[in-house]
């Protein structure tokens, strides 16, 4: 199937280090940044050896495939023709306590990712990083960003302070709607709190594991707290979630839904029913076997040909050489994630 | 607003369902029944009286801070408004009415009694913990399984206190009228964790299944992300809960050192464990060098080792997505489970797509709980 044309809804830059960001801090952030010796600021997430992190043969390319657009483009978009490709930055500045610092990195990150990435090659487009520490400074980076065109939705993490559903969260959903940003929550942890339920696992494969989880939450909270009620146009993009644990996580928000409704009265109709009119999901890591009659049975539970858009989520390892589609599925579905789809979902992507 | 088991329930009371039930009546074993002392009194004769004094004075103390649960309930105490007994006990403390709403009703040869209140599990105090758990214990023995062959006690242990625990199995682990160990999902750490191996290894040691039931405090927030708002995400969550129990059983070689183990993951439903597997076995793929103790893929760890109740059953649209889900747990590794007394009960009878068959049903309201509970 020939990818011509696809829009690629999660890829990453190389995470920059605060001195790739300092360029673009005023003289307070620069000053503190070398006072304080924050020379450096990473999380637990994708360490930067592990397998995950990025393939092992995009890592052993000089220069290594996601450090810079071109090297990207060479891996990626002109190989195998995408439109676009959407860039989520990574640098972890969710995971400050201090929501003045998360704003600095984060109007620092959107410029960086502007002036290195989005500015290079018109073919990218771009996420506005929030610095959810604060929702009224998070509205400001957005209302920031919605002139540039180039930037077609904001981005949070699925794991951070609280369930993103509450409605201390809704001033960002409600400017998102008004710029016509999609949300993308995307695979990651500000780490205020263990990953799971029951505290910290041991190993990085169980905190990989844990993030779907995190998926079930948000999207829970997000359906039960009415979000979608209030801000129906809101297209909400849940980004290397691994897919197939949404059909039966559904069969059980809509059981209970229907057992325990008159807790959250304004949720009128089936959970089912936000999905499809306002959630998609990116399609890698998509965590189903490699074989094309489980695929089609995902498929089929899933319950509809909207869902999905195309994702390679470079430069991490979720697929083997080309193989970035699973196997099995129909032309018109492969045509609808590679293109109607993601097209549908971003309307700022001109 | 109505609920919905209530309004079942009262169907199935009818004489026309009884008629149509009996029948058909198979030997069902049920893998969680939540029966329950009503008050500290009716607990009081297996509770040192050190310990009965602190309960009166200070109460139970749980790491979640509430004097119930974090989440009001859907229901008074989450029962099924039909289930209080006429002396004004909770649902789950009469033997007459568990016995003549549940027991004789659907024909369940064996129930798996679950405690969930006073059972001492998500106290701060390990030492209070340890002695209702204790209480429990006993409670179950002499007032329920005694009485009533057909129930089975639970040995519930106080899992954050691995060697008091150990205690507790090796103090009843012999008494067959104990069908397993009993824990809960929430937990200090993920409860594949060293600290909790030598509850793993007396459980094996007594060839008694673990159950892992839902809810529990660990002294976290329900998720990663937080505190949800309300009880329906709680509720639609807690198969997240199961997912970190499993994915730390699998990770931490639990069922490489006690390769004999068996585990069943009880009231969070089951529709979740193929996507995560999937998932486990991909990661696995990729980073085993982090996990080389693990000589084998987590799927063929979690076939052999996991079972699952039913309850809270799944209900897709398309009641083939149910069946093509059970099919790629595997038939053999899903326990009937009715829940009783609380709101959300399945029915033996209803629960299940129609399109099942006969043959699988028995298996997995019959046939697999046998096999996994000592009940030979």
């Amino acid at each position: 199937m020939p990818l011509t044309g696809a829009v690629d809804c999660d890829v990453h830059p190389l995470t920059p280090v605060p001195a790739d960001l300092v360029p673009y801090m005023d003289a307070y952030w620069r000053d503190t940044l070398e006072v304080r010796g924050l020379d450096f600021w990473e999380t637990i997430a994708y360490p930067a050896n592990a397998p995950l992190t990025i393939r092992a043969d995009w890592r052993a390319l000089k220069p290594r495939a996601d450090a810079s657009p071109d090297a990207m483009a060479a891996t990626l978009l002109d190989r195998h023709g995408f439109a676009h490709a959407i860039v989520n930055c990574l640098f972890p500045l969710q995971s400050f306590r201090d929501a003045n610092l998360g704003a600095a990195f984060a109007r620092a990150c959107n410029d960086w990712l502007a002036d290195t990435w989005l500015s290079r090659d018109a073919r990218l487009r771009g996420a506005v990083v929030l610095p959810v520490q604060s929702v009224e400074m998070s509205v400001e980076e957005i209302e920031r960003r919605a002139a540039d065109p180039r930037f077609v939705q904001v981005l949070l993490q699925v794991m951070g302070d609280q369930p993103l559903g509450k409605p201390q969260f809704w001033p960002i959903y409600a400017a998102a709607e008004k710029h016509g940003f999609a949300v993308a929550i995307h695979a990651g942890s500000s780490y205020h709190h263990p990953v799971t339920g029951s505290g910290w696992p041991t190993h990085y494969i169980e905190d990989y594991a844990a993030q779907a989880a995190g998926f079930h939450t948000q999207l829970g909270s997000l359906i039960s707290e009415g979000v979608f009620v209030k801000y129906p146009k809101l297209k909400v993009v849940l980004s290397e979630s691994g897919v197939s644990w949404l059909p039966s996580y559904l069969w059980r928000l809509s059981k209970f839904w229907r057992g325990i409704r008159n807790e959250v009265p304004w949720i009128d109709r089936d959970p089912l029913h936000y999905v499809r009119e306002n959630v998609r999901l990116t399609l890698q890591p998509f965590d189903v076997p490699d074989d094309a009659a489980t695929v089609a049975r995902v498929m089929d539970q899933l319950g509809s040909d909207d869902l999905i858009l195309f994702s390679t989520d470079f430069p991490h390892w979720q697929f083997d050489g080309d193989a970035m589609l699973p196997k099995g599925l129909s032309a018109a579905q492969t045509r609808k994630i590679l293109i109607d789809n993601p097209r549908a979902t971003y309307a700022r992507l001109a | 607003m109505t609920l919905d088991a209530p309004t079942r329930d009262t169907d199935a009371h009818s004489d026309e369902n009884a008629a149509v039930v009996k029948p058909n009546r198979l030997a069902i074993i049920d893998g969680d029944v939540h029966t329950a002392p009503s008050s500290l009194s009716e607990l009081a004769p297996f509770l040192e009286r050190r310990w009965l004094q602190h309960m009166q004075t200070y109460g139970s103390r749980k790491r979640h801070g509430s004097n119930y649960e974090p989440y009001p309930k859907a229901a008074p105490r989450a029962m099924r408004r039909d289930a209080w007994p006429d002396d004004g006990g909770l649902p789950g403390s009469s033997l007459e009415l568990l016995r003549t709403q549940h027991l004789d009703h659907y024909g369940v040869e064996v129930g798996i009694m679950g405690p969930l209140g006073l059972s001492g599990q998500g106290e701060i105090n390990l030492d209070l913990s340890a002695a209702l758990a204790t209480a429990i214990n006993e409670w179950q023995r002499d007032v329920m399984a005694t009485p009533e062959p057909r129930l089975k006690a639970s040995i519930v242990v106080p899992f954050e206190d691995a060697a008091a625990s150990v205690r507790e199995i090796e103090r009843l682990g012999a008494d067959r009228r104990f069908a397993q160990v009993f824990m809960l999902t929430r937990s200090m750490d993920p409860l594949g964790a060293r600290r909790y191996w030598p509850i793993y290894e007396a459980a094996q040691a007594y060839d008694l299944p673990v159950g892992f039931h839902v809810f529990g405090a660990g002294g976290h927030p329900y998720t990663g992300t937080g505190w949800p708002s309300y009880y329906i995400e709680e509720g639609a969550g807690h198969s997240t809960s199961c997912q970190t129990v499993v994915t730390s059983l699998v990770m931490e070689g639990v069922f490489e050192r006690f390769p004999k183990l068996r585990t069943v993951m009880i009231e969070g439903g089951f529709g979740w464990l193929p996507a995560l597997t999937w998932r486990l076995d991909k990661l696995f793929e990729r980073m085993r060098d982090e996990v080389p103790h693990l000589q084998r893929r987590p799927s063929e760890m979690i076939r052999e080792h996991i079972w699952l109740t039913t309850q809270p059953m799944e209900e897709p649209v398309a009641r083939a997505h149910l069946n093509e889900t059970m099919e790629w747990i595997g038939w053999d590794k899903l326990l009937f489970a009715s829940d009783y007394p609380h709101w959300d009960f399945d029915d033996p009878f209803r629960a299940f797509p129609a399109n099942v068959g006969d043959s699988r049903k028995r298996q997995i309201l019959t046939t697999n709980g046998k096999a996994v509970y000592r009940l030979g």
